[in-house]
């Protein structure tokens, strides 16, 4: 049965460091076998090549930080028949969104010679907050085995499979031995999304949580035990604020700790 | 003809195969060159300014995703900016490692950048996959090579976007010798594969077009550069790294929404392979200069056009130092040295994939970071790529509009910029219509 036309993927970047879709490109035993089942329409970092919409998978990379960029991501979602998010800037506007905790016209003047020129929005903004997302891929960066997962489940029409529990659940099954119980290291893997494979504990660290928060986490009783091994506050809305500090529940989190 | 025109726009309102969001502008009167822009739009992402307020040690995580590609230039840099505040020198098999980690970042960066982004525009084609159906096994081999950078970085940093292994200090956690040795079938593939890919690259057709360049690099007293060194210039700079802004300059450019870094009283200057190459070749290994000599690519080396052929010595270098470290590597006590902060301020600069990428940082005594300043590579090459436009442009004036359109973007792909590195990249006006 020859399909009328391979399905169509465009590749879209926002404020972001590029390592998403550079996950891509380094899915390097999938890469020609990617390119083979769908048409890379629009990728910019790849090519130069540009075939007009309409586009039936979107993956969208970085999170919404300018006026026009605002304006630029309700042009993609018209064209494209789904849209999927890729990573924390775009599922939760990123390291950026550090911004939303501080004065803007503050970052600009420490950072830019010449403040004026700069046009930015006060707060960076995940995707989902300006149109409708069909799939989020959690992760800083994405983890590509499951980007090919999201894909293969679109273009099948299938629900993708990425589990949502906590990182712990990775940890027992990988067998790595939990680093806060038996070292006493804070670690946020149990409110943590899965997907990493629990590389920070079998490397001996806590986890700083590049992949943000599972479905609802019970983080006040992290932090409480965060207490117990002598964290300090400033330390725990550090914790908190890091990747994923746009998403509510770690946002909530972090400023319960914040001294005023 | 289009080469009769008088007047004539060269416009690429979206730089394909660069890391970022780019644009090119020139504007073209009577063959000459009367306007040159190269807009970058990526938005401010603010790190200098968020950094303040975090503990030091958290700097390698953070910095690491001001860029996808070269997180192990943030990293690393940030690293010895901290260790150079509390007067710590690493030394032994930590260092060896970061070395490795290092060469990783340059297999894995710079055979992204010869095979697949900048290849394509050699042979004419829009991308890699479409070059992979007439030259499948060179897009397979550079894959797999590109790949074996990439298991370095896991199998030293622990994932290859972003590594989380590295510390102020040292490593959360060494590799078993074993882990490592793993490695070695795949390296010695690499290194005969890396020779066969720069061959290739060099049988390509290069535009005619030198440029008396002032090469900016890192030079270490035994060393090919890659973590530690001074900063040193073909004419006459020879600094230690932390009076950097002592001899850079960053200006605001009227015509240019971007920042432009030059050397002080002297001007535009070039960082990256080529530099490495023109200011290093005695430190690089016998089999890759005599490589050099066999393409008949050798210092000094002044078409920006060639540096797809020194990315190619620098990765089979990448190979070759990595198998002598895993060769000669000895698992350490303890994977890191315990640092207690004070308050000072400290220096870092590495030779990422695209040239020198500068740090430094103040912290108190509770190692809290309260100044923050970043000089990515990229960004120091700007005003370069733009001097490089307006020389190559004269000369080539008689091409068809597209043709001419295709050779000024690949004369900023030479440089293989990371536009993604807005961390204080540009004083930036975003005007994008
Ligand atoms: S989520 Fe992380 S890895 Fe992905 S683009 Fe953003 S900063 Fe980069
Ligand atoms: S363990 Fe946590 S911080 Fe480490 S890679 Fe996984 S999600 Fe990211």
């Amino acid at each position: 049965m020859a399909a009328a036309h391979k399905p169509k993927l465009a590749v879209w970047k926002f404020a972001s460091c590029d390592g998403c879709q550079l996950s891509l490109l380094d899915c390097e035993d999938e890469l020609l076998a990617v390119a083979d089942a769908v048409e890379i329409a629009y990728f910019p970092e790849a090519t130069r090549a540009v075939v007009k919409g309409p586009y039936d998978v979107s993956l969208v990379e970085g999170s919404i930080t300018t006026s026009h960029d605002a304006e630029r991501i309700q042009k993609i979602r018209k064209q494209s028949k789904c849209v999927i998010t890729i990573g924390a800037c775009a599922t939760s506007g990123g390291i950026q969104a550090l911004r939303n905790f501080a004065d803007v016209a503050e970052y600009t003047k420490y950072v830019y010679a010449s403040p004026g020129y700069i046009s930015t929005l006060a707060a960076s903004t995940p995707i989902s907050s300006h149109i409708y997302v069909d799939f989020e891929l959690q992760g800083c960066p994405i983890n590509k085995l499951q980007l090919v997962e999201v894909l293969n489940a679109f273009l099948h029409g299938h629900k993708p499979n990425v589990a949502s529990h906590s990182l712990c659940i990775e940890c027992k099954r990988r067998g790595i031995p939990c680093v806060m119980v038996a070292q006493g290291i804070p670690c946020m893997g149990p409110v943590t999304h899965a997907g990493c494979g629990s590389i920070c504990p079998s490397y001996n660290r806590g986890c700083y949580s590049c992949y943000g928060p599972m479905e609802t986490p019970n983080t006040a009783s992290l932090a409480a035990w965060f207490g117990k091994l002598g964290t300090d506050r400033a330390d725990v809305v550090r914790k908190f604020r890091t990747f994923y500090a746009g998403k509510d529940a770690y946002r909530k989190e972090s400023e319960r700790h914040e001294q005023r | 003809m289009s080469n009769a025109k008088k007047s004539r726009t060269i416009k690429v309102d979206y730089m394909a195969r660069v890391e970022g969001e780019g644009a090119l502008f020139l504007k073209i009167r009577d063959g000459k060159v009367s306007d040159v822009k190269l807009k970058i739009f990526e938005p401010p992402r603010f790190f200098e300014a968020f950094l303040r307020g975090r503990k030091w040690t958290e700097a390698p995580d953070i910095t690491a995703r001001i860029c996808g590609i070269c997180p192990i230039a943030y990293q690393s840099s940030s690293i010895s900016a901290m260790e150079s505040i509390v007067g710590a020198k690493i030394d032994g098999p930590i260092r060896e490692l970061r070395r490795l980690v290092y060469c990783g970042e340059w297999i894995e960066s710079h055979v992204l950048h010869m095979a697949m982004l900048h290849a394509p525009d050699f042979l004419g084609y829009e991308d890699a996959i479409q070059m992979a159906k007439d030259h499948p096994d060179v897009v397979k081999n550079a894959l797999r090579l590109k790949k074996i950078g990439n298991e370095l970085m896991t199998v030293v940093g622990g994932r290859e976007i972003h590594p989380i292994n590295l510390r102020v200090g040292g490593f959360y956690r060494t590799p078993t010798k074993k882990q490592l040795l793993a490695m070695r079938d795949d390296l010695l593939w690499a290194c005969d594969a890396s020779v066969a890919l720069t061959k290739l690259v060099s049988t390509f057709e290069f535009p005619d077009f030198e440029r008396d360049y002032e090469f900016v690099a890192m030079r270490h007293p035994g060393e090919y550069p890659l973590w530690e060194g001074r900063l040193v210039s073909n004419r006459g700079l020879d600094i230690p790294i932390e009076d950097f802004f002592k001899h850079f300059e960053e200006e605001h450019v009227k015509h240019s929404t971007s920042l432009h870094s030059f050397v002080k009283l002297r001007g535009a200057y070039h960082v990256g392979p080529l530099a490495r190459f023109n200011l290093n070749f005695d430190r690089l290994t016998p089999r890759c200069r005599e490589l050099a000599q066999e393409i008949g690519v050798t210092p000094p080396c002044t078409n920006p056009f060639k540096s797809i052929v020194v990315r190619g010595f620098e990765t089979l270098y990448a190979c070759e130092e990595s198998l002598r470290i895993i060769e000669s590597y000895e698992e350490p006590e303890k994977p890191f040295i315990e640092l207690a902060p004070r308050a000072g301020r400290g220096h870092g600069c590495s030779e990422a994939p695209r040239g020198i990428c500068y740090h430094t940082y103040a912290i108190d005594d509770n190692g809290v970071i309260t100044d923050a300043r970043i000089a990515p590579p990229t960004a120091q090459n700007q005003r370069t790529m733009e001097e490089d436009l307006a020389a190559f442009v004269p000369r080539h004036a008689d091409l068809p509009d597209d043709k001419l359109t295709w050779r000024c973007e690949q004369a900023v792909r030479n440089y293989d910029p990371c536009i993604s590195c807005s961390c204080h990249f540009l004083r930036l006006h975003v005007d994008r219509d």
